[in-house]
């Protein structure tokens, strides 16, 4: 046996000593004494073991804009927040819509050798939402991508998004839609509401989310395809989601940490940290996405990790990029605004973070049951644990994490990736 | 006071000192000798990102009757632009020792974000950012409204520096409570009516606010004012004491520029101040306009140049309430 993580607790509640050998769980119970020859032993005392992390949306920026992070530093990045499987967006340069690309971004990540690296194909070739890409190449190739995007942006044209719908049905992957209705969205610069109004800053108003979600379901319905929504941040868009999932819609909906935790309010600052597409939103729509997330009308977290050079962000909040990085704060803060209010269980937060993600995105070996025989994928996080986020101790290669200088509540310890420590005393190694 | 970036910022006794110390600066500009040695020895920027010919020669005029040294600094290009950055711009005028920087910028927070970062130690105003504040602006229009509504006998003085200054005795300490502004046109996007709005309402003016909805922002009813979009309803409804009509930009109408009305005949027709809505106005009030003008298109002439008209008054306050901000945060900030 090569670790034996001792008196770990399981997201049923139950207590375990896990035993791991040759990338799979040997063991999953109480550990006989002496059986367990030379094993290293992690103590897990107060520790809750979670399948590995899968993150159904990061921006790993490679190729192209490696001043903002690799997929190297992007994979240490997942490690220390506790993943192990990311999805790599495909807005990078060249865009990732060719199988040379993402097969690219998967060996990279292979060699890295953190995370898997699971890359997301581009819906349109360049992303410029006019001609379907390549689908089938890229699915047939070595990254056998299950997912595709435009991510950035939103695959507007309703025939192509139809088409895309159909396409995929054939290699049994899914449209994952960045929902952003472009005209009404114009220079839009934060939510539009009340702070908008008074900081004068151009609004991106719900509705543009809304009516393209809404569109999406019932194009999903009409050719009888899967639909994945990105980063759902608005009241409303909870709501349609909510009709199309009783109406036996196959939609699935993600949500970002940075959603559930901050509103519109940030943006009173100007610090353009707080800028992110979509845009931090209304009270009511924080209060919204974390009901959706605690009753299941959205099944996944996903961090939309998006980092970005001092430069883009030190600046005018008109001239600044959108979004804003996540990966290391994601656990603690569905802990601290989930968990620990009561609203999910840990058994929730594995679905929520792991089996659900890894099953939309057709990931075999990620988002299992901690059981043995499967592939030892595993977390270990300490919800006691208590820090204060220092963005250059960060592992990502970018500082504009929104949540500088805040205290989270738990902290990733240990992660395992395929059997192998990726991350040991909360240092990735 | 360090920084005037917001007009809601000011509380209502801050507001009302600055209007009282402008209109003393106002009584010594009857002098011989307007120059006064207040600011002797420190430097102020005027960093204009964005072209106000009327905006920069209003604090360059104000900062030199103080006899603060005036470097005036026009960057081509800014971040948003893809120029240089505003960090380096700032960083620039900061190792030439600026005491005090006027920023004028076309994106809204900019004087915000310098005043909260750690690229100078200078005191920021704030001249005009994007769609968000012009506080100054807004003092001036307070103090032009205060002066003919609050004034009584005292605010009919003619020139002379005596009577100024009994003038401005008159008016120390009063606020603009029982007051209704009016405030018509392209809100939306009018950093004025934004702080004329927060300054107004503080200085306890009831506002109004007449525009299409088109021009207005989303949740304008959460903002303590009262809405209309049919001006004759509103002047008949309520009958303004100042009445202050915006600049609307003609490319607004374009579907390029967004659309927000039809064409500048109809919006003349609904939103313009012409003879007929001017001879439907109070004995008393008054016409103002932030300049510069469309004459045609939200003002005729006949309101502009009329009796009732303002507008040249409020160029020459703008002025004094400049010395006036100017004095309160470059030597607040000394003391």
């Amino acid at each position: 046996m090569d670790y034996l993580i001792k008196g770990a607790t399981l997201p049923s509640g139950e207590r375990a000593d896990i035993g791991v050998a040759g990338g799979v769980f040997a063991t999953v119970g109480r550990a006989a004494a002496g059986s367990t020859g030379n094993a290293q032993v992690v103590d897990a005392d107060g520790l809750i073991a979670l399948p590995g992390l899968v993150d159904p949306h990061t921006h790993l920026r490679e190729p192209g804009r490696e001043d903002s992070e690799t997929v190297r530093s992007g994979s240490r990045a997942a490690a220390a927040g506790g993943y192990t499987c990311v999805h790599a967006m495909a807005n990078t340069y060249p865009v990732a819509d060719t199988a040379g690309v993402v097969e690219q971004v998967w060996r990279l990540g292979r060699d890295a050798g953190y995370v898997e690296v699971r890359p997301v194909g581009a819906v349109s070739v360049g992303l410029e939402g006019r001609h379907l890409a390549e689908l089938a190449a890229m699915a047939r190739s070595a990254a056998q991508v299950r997912v595709f995007s435009d991510d950035g942006m939103c695959v507007w044209d309703p025939v192509l998004m139809r088409r895309a719908l159909e396409y995929v049905k054939g290699i049994d992957a899914v449209v994952a839609q960045h929902a952003q209705e472009p005209r009404l969205t114009e220079g839009a610069q934060m939510h539009e509401g009340l702070v908008s109004s008074q900081v004068g800053l151009t609004g991106w108003p719900a509705v543009a989310e809304e009516s393209i979600i809404a569109r999406d379901v019932l194009l999903a319905e009409h050719v009888g395809s899967r639909l994945h929504v990105c980063h759902v941040s608005t009241a409303g868009a909870v709501e349609i989601i909510r009709w199309a999932k009783a109406r036996g819609i196959a939609v699935t909906a993600e949500v970002t940490p940075h959603h559930l935790l901050l509103t519109d309010e940030q943006a009173r600052t100007y610090d353009p940290v707080y800028k992110v597409n979509p845009p931090l939103r209304a009270a009511e729509d924080v209060e919204a996405v974390r009901a959706a997330l605690a009753d299941g009308a959205i099944d996944v977290v996903g961090t939309d990790h998006a980092p970005h050079p001092r430069e883009a962000k030190d600046c005018e909040w008109q001239a600044a990029a959108f979004g804003m990085t996540g990966l290391e704060t994601a656990l603690p803060i569905v802990h601290q605004l989930m968990v620990e209010t009561g609203r999910m269980g840990w058994a929730d937060v594995a679905q929520a973070m792991s089996h659900r993600p890894a099953r939309i995105g057709r990931v075999g070996g990620q988002g299992r049951p901690i059981a043995v025989g499967e592939s030892a994928n595993l977390t270990l996080f300490d919800p006691s644990a208590r820090w204060r986020v220092v963005p250059e101790q960060l592992e990502t290669a970018s500082g504009n994490t929104p949540v500088a200088g805040r205290e989270l509540h738990g902290r990733t310890v240990a992660t395992f990736y395929a059997g192998r420590p990726t991350v040991l005393d909360g240092k990735v190694v | 006071m360090k920084h005037l970036l917001s007009a809601a910022d000011l509380s209502r006794d801050e507001a009302v000192a600055i209007l009282d110390m402008a209109e003393q600066m106002a009584a010594t500009q009857a002098r011989e000798i307007k120059k006064l040695p207040t600011l002797r020895g420190l430097t102020v920027v005027n960093l204009f990102f964005e072209d106000s010919t009327r905006t920069r020669i209003s604090f360059e005029t104000a900062a030199k009757r103080l006899s603060a040294d005036v470097i005036n600094f026009s960057p081509k290009g800014s971040s948003v632009s893809k120029g240089e950055s505003l960090k380096d711009t700032v960083l620039t005028l900061g190792a030439m020792h600026a005491d005090g920087i006027v920023v004028r910028h076309s994106a809204s927070g900019a004087p915000y974000q310098i005043a909260h970062s750690t690229w100078t130690d200078a005191s920021v105003i704030n001249a005009g950012d994007g769609t968000h504040q012009h506080p100054t602006q807004s003092l001036l229009d307070a103090m032009t409204i205060r002066r003919h509504l609050k004034g009584g006998a005292a605010a009919e003085a003619p020139a002379g520096a005596d009577r100024l200054t009994e003038r401005a005795a008159a008016l120390a300490g009063q606020d603009l409570s029982g007051l209704d502004v009016m405030i018509v046109g392209d809100v939306l996007h009018s950093r004025v009516a934004r702080s004329g709005v927060d300054l107004f309402t503080t200085l306890g003016a009831r506002v109004t606010l007449v525009a299409p909805a088109t021009l207005l922002p989303v949740e304008v009813d959460k903002w303590p004012a009262d809405v209309f979009y049919d001006l004759d309803r509103a002047l008949a409804e309520q009958p303004p004491d100042a009445l202050m009509m915006l600049r609307v930009q003609r490319e607004r109408m374009s579907g390029q520029g967004g659309g927000f009305f039809p064409s500048p005949q109809e919006y003349s027709r609904e939103y313009g101040l012409d003879a007929r809505r001017l001879a439907a106005l109070a004995p008393h009030a008054i016409v103002m306009h932030p300049g510069p003008m469309n004459r045609g298109l939200e003002i005729t002439s006949e309101a502009a140049d009329g009796p009732r008209s303002v507008i040249v008054e409020q160029v020459a306050n703008g002025v004094a309430v400049r010395m006036a901000v100017l004095y309160l945060t470059l030597t607040g900030a000394k003391e």
